[in-house]
């Protein structure tokens, strides 16, 4: 049967904000733009960040596009890239201006200027006093900027293509990108997309993880694909985590709790932080109250039937306090834990939360990999930019308000340079029927009838190898052992079998794809984990706990040929202004 | 009756809350709604999630008396 076709210049994966932004960058310049999402474009994770969006906009308190430009660098922990965080910081100010005239709902302060608020790790003069640089629209701007976006590109008449699955990339033999394969949900028929170039946009992979705060779409789908297309992928060991998510569950509890004198206890009903920063007790840095919680679970000081969370209390602060300061929370609990945090503790554990790491990509949102002529060429055609992206500007630790920022900034700066490439290139290459075949194998491995373990089951477990050996606590012998776990658990998911072979809306056919998506990962991220030697920002080692610029100044690149790891110098001279050299990170 | 597959599919959202609840609800509630009940499912699968957020965690109610009874069982109440 021959496969149906649709030609476009450019296919964008994903929907997200990055996704919708460069969309419309191209749309705009009359291409023939056609985006590609697993769900609604608006049940995109983007519609999850409610904090806001860093610019130096100064609305509020003087402020500079280069103090933030510091306050990233510093964040990062010295991995971030000086030229993209340049970059990123500047574009910062015209792409919000230009959200605005597109019509995203920002709330005002009084003068009718675009309200900002205070965020953690934003300075004023090179780390001095606190900035107010986030801006925001209400509690929902995630979901102002991708319903905007999303009308402005039905406006464009960007093409979108609903609940398609991509399956894999296509290149050619000279590693020029064609487009991909991708599955209609709907009908479980594929489809491909032909494309002269393609841009990968699929967000998050939170899913690697038990606990963690993303969406069960968040399965890290567009790194793999790039993984199997002889990609490397970059700095997947630093994954932040949020000390106090819901256990078992994952959702966040702010940081506002521990704020109004929630404190954490074990079994033994100890305040177990005193134990680790005696001074600041619950309100040390989140990575500090992470590993308290992990250690004191590993140690059998864990509450519940398993020992496997502790517990926030917030019942000595009184139904007021409760009632009035920390409703969110209250809802949340009551939800999903059936309890009222004014009466009962909350059981909570460390919730996987972003990923700084992702496909390598210049500032210009090109994937870039090593090559004859160095670490970073060019991959024709190809193009990545938001959270699935590395470019490198969040380095080992991303700080609140910069990740709507990077997808904004770089799905715009894709856009542009996709513009210019469609132009040298105005010919569509033939399609390479070798990568076809490849990719439609990856979806006919799934029609093996028989008998086998269920995907469902298997990424359970896969979750939970992630949580207890790439979690919070990481040491050589924690690791070790996962990586062979890992390789035994890969064997399995390989011999895997479905029992539902039914085509329509099939969601155990997408999960079991997406399950070897969170395989690859998973290789990929404790692998790179292992092997560095250091702690820095959010890969934080028991056995190596202070950062070592001398060895590990540098970007891992994961290749899943061969599991192999290699290394790349951090780009430190920034565009136009003086490097930042490191400095231990103290706040 | 089975849960339909395409459900399945649409109680995937932005966020994760709402995946806990609304393929929760499939699992134990989705039977025993009745025709109309199941109905109201479907339209509160299109609206938008921040909405969902508030009504299904009983920080706001939903206009439509239709969409409030269908959240009115999710929560159980
Ligand atoms: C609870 C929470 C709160 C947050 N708050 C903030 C905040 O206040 N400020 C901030 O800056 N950041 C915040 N973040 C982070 C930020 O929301 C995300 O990093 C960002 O939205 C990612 O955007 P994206 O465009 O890269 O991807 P997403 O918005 O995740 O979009 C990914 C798109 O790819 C599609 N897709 C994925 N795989 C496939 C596939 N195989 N086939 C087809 N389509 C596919 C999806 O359908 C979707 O359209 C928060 C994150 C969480 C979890």
């Amino acid at each position: 049967m021959a496969l149906p076709r649709r030609r476009f210049d450019t296919l964008i994966i994903g929907a997200g904000g990055a996704g919708l932004n460069a969309a419309l960058q191209l749309a705009d310049s009359g291409a023939r733009v056609a985006v590609v999402s697993k769900v609604f474009p608006t049940r995109s994770h983007t519609v999850a960040a409610q904090g806001g969006v860093n610019a130096a906009l100064g609305n509020k308190l003087p402020d500079d596009w280069h103090w933030h430009m510091f306050d990233t660098v510093k964040g990062g922990d010295y991995l971030g890239d000086q030229d993209a965080i340049e970059f990123m910081c500047r574009e910062a100010v015209p792409t919000v201006y230009e959200l605005e005239h597109h019509g995203v709902p920002f709330s005002r302060f009084a003068d009718g200027r675009i309200y900002q608020r205070p965020f953690g790790g934003m300075t004023r003069d090179f780390g001095g006093e606190q900035a107010t640089r986030t801006c925001a629209a209400a509690d929902r701007t995630g979901h102002a900027i991708l319903h905007t976006l999303y009308q402005q590109n039905l406006r464009a008449r960007t093409h979108f293509f609903d609940e398609y699955w991509a399956v894999d990339l296509l290149r050619d033999e000279e590693g020029v990108a064609l487009g991909a394969l991708v599955l209609c949900i709907e009908t479980g028929e594929p489809l491909l997309v032909e494309a002269r170039t393609t841009l990968v946009a699929t967000g998050g992979c939170g899913q690697l993880f038990r606990t963690t705060t993303n969406a069960h779409i968040n399965t890290g789908d567009g790194m793999a694909m790039c993984l199997r297309a002889g990609i490397p992928i970059q700095d997947l060991e630093f994954f932040q985590f949020h000390p106090t998510g819901i256990a078992g569950k994952g959702m966040l509890i702010t940081e506002g709790a521990r704020g109004e004198g929630g404190y954490l206890e074990n079994k033994d009903g100890e305040r177990l932080m005193a134990r680790y920063a005696p001074h600041a007790k619950d309100l040390a840095s989140r990575d500090v109250v992470s590993r308290a919680i992990a250690v004191e679970v590993r140690e059998g000081r864990g509450c519940g039937p398993d020992g496997d969370h502790v517990l926030l209390r917030l019942d000595h602060l009184g139904e007021r306090v409760v009632a009035e300061r920390l409703p969110g929370i209250r809802d949340l609990c009551r939800t999903f834990l059936h309890l009222d945090p004014a009466r009962d503790p909350i059981p909570v554990f460390p919730t996987a939360h972003y990923a700084m790491g992702g496909i390598p990509t210049d500032r210009f949102g090109r994937v870039v990999a090593p090559a004859r002529h160095g670490p970073e060429e060019v991959v024709p055609g190809l193009y990545a930019a938001g959270e699935c992206a590395c470019v490198s500007v969040h380095g080992a630790n991303r700080l609140g308000g910069n990740s709507l920022l990077d997808i904004l900034v770089f799905g715009r700066a894709a856009g542009r340079d996709i513009l210019a490439f469609l132009e040298a290139n105005p010919h569509h290459r033939p399609t390479e029927e070798a990568a076809v075949e490849r990719a439609m194998a990856r979806l006919e491995r799934w029609e093996r009838k028989g008998e086998g373990e269920s995907p469902q089951a298997l990424r359970d477990e896969l979750q939970r190898l992630m949580e207890d050996h790439c979690g919070v606590f990481r040491d050589r012998a924690t690791m070790a052992e996962g990586l062979q776990r890992l390789e035994a658990l890969r064997a399995r998911i390989a011999e895997a079998r479905l029992q539902d072979h039914s085509r329509v809306f099939n969601t155990a056919r997408i999960e079991a794809l997406e399950l070897e998506n969170l395989a690859d990962l998973a290789l990929a991220m404790v692998t790179c984990a292992h092997a560095r030697e250091e702690s820095r920002g959010a890969h934080s080692r028991v056995d190596f706990p202070e950062r070592d610029d001398r060895n590990w100044m540098k970007h891992s690149l994961f290749f899943l040929e061969g599991a192999r790891v290699d290394y790349k110098p951090v780009r430190t001279r920034p565009l136009t202004v003086e490097s930042f050299p490191p400095k231990k990170r103290v706040y | 009756m089975a849960v339909p597959a395409r459900l399945r599919w649409r109680c995937r959202r932005g966020l994760l809350e709402l995946d806990l609840i609304l393929e929760g609800f499939l699992e134990d509630g989705w039977e025993r709604l009745d025709e109309a009940g199941r109905a109201g499912f479907e339209r509160l699968l299109q609206q938008p999630d921040q909405e969902l957020q508030g009504w299904l965690l009983g920080r706001t109610q939903p206009l439509d008396p239709g969409l409030a009874r269908t959240v009115a069982r999710i929560r159980g109440e």
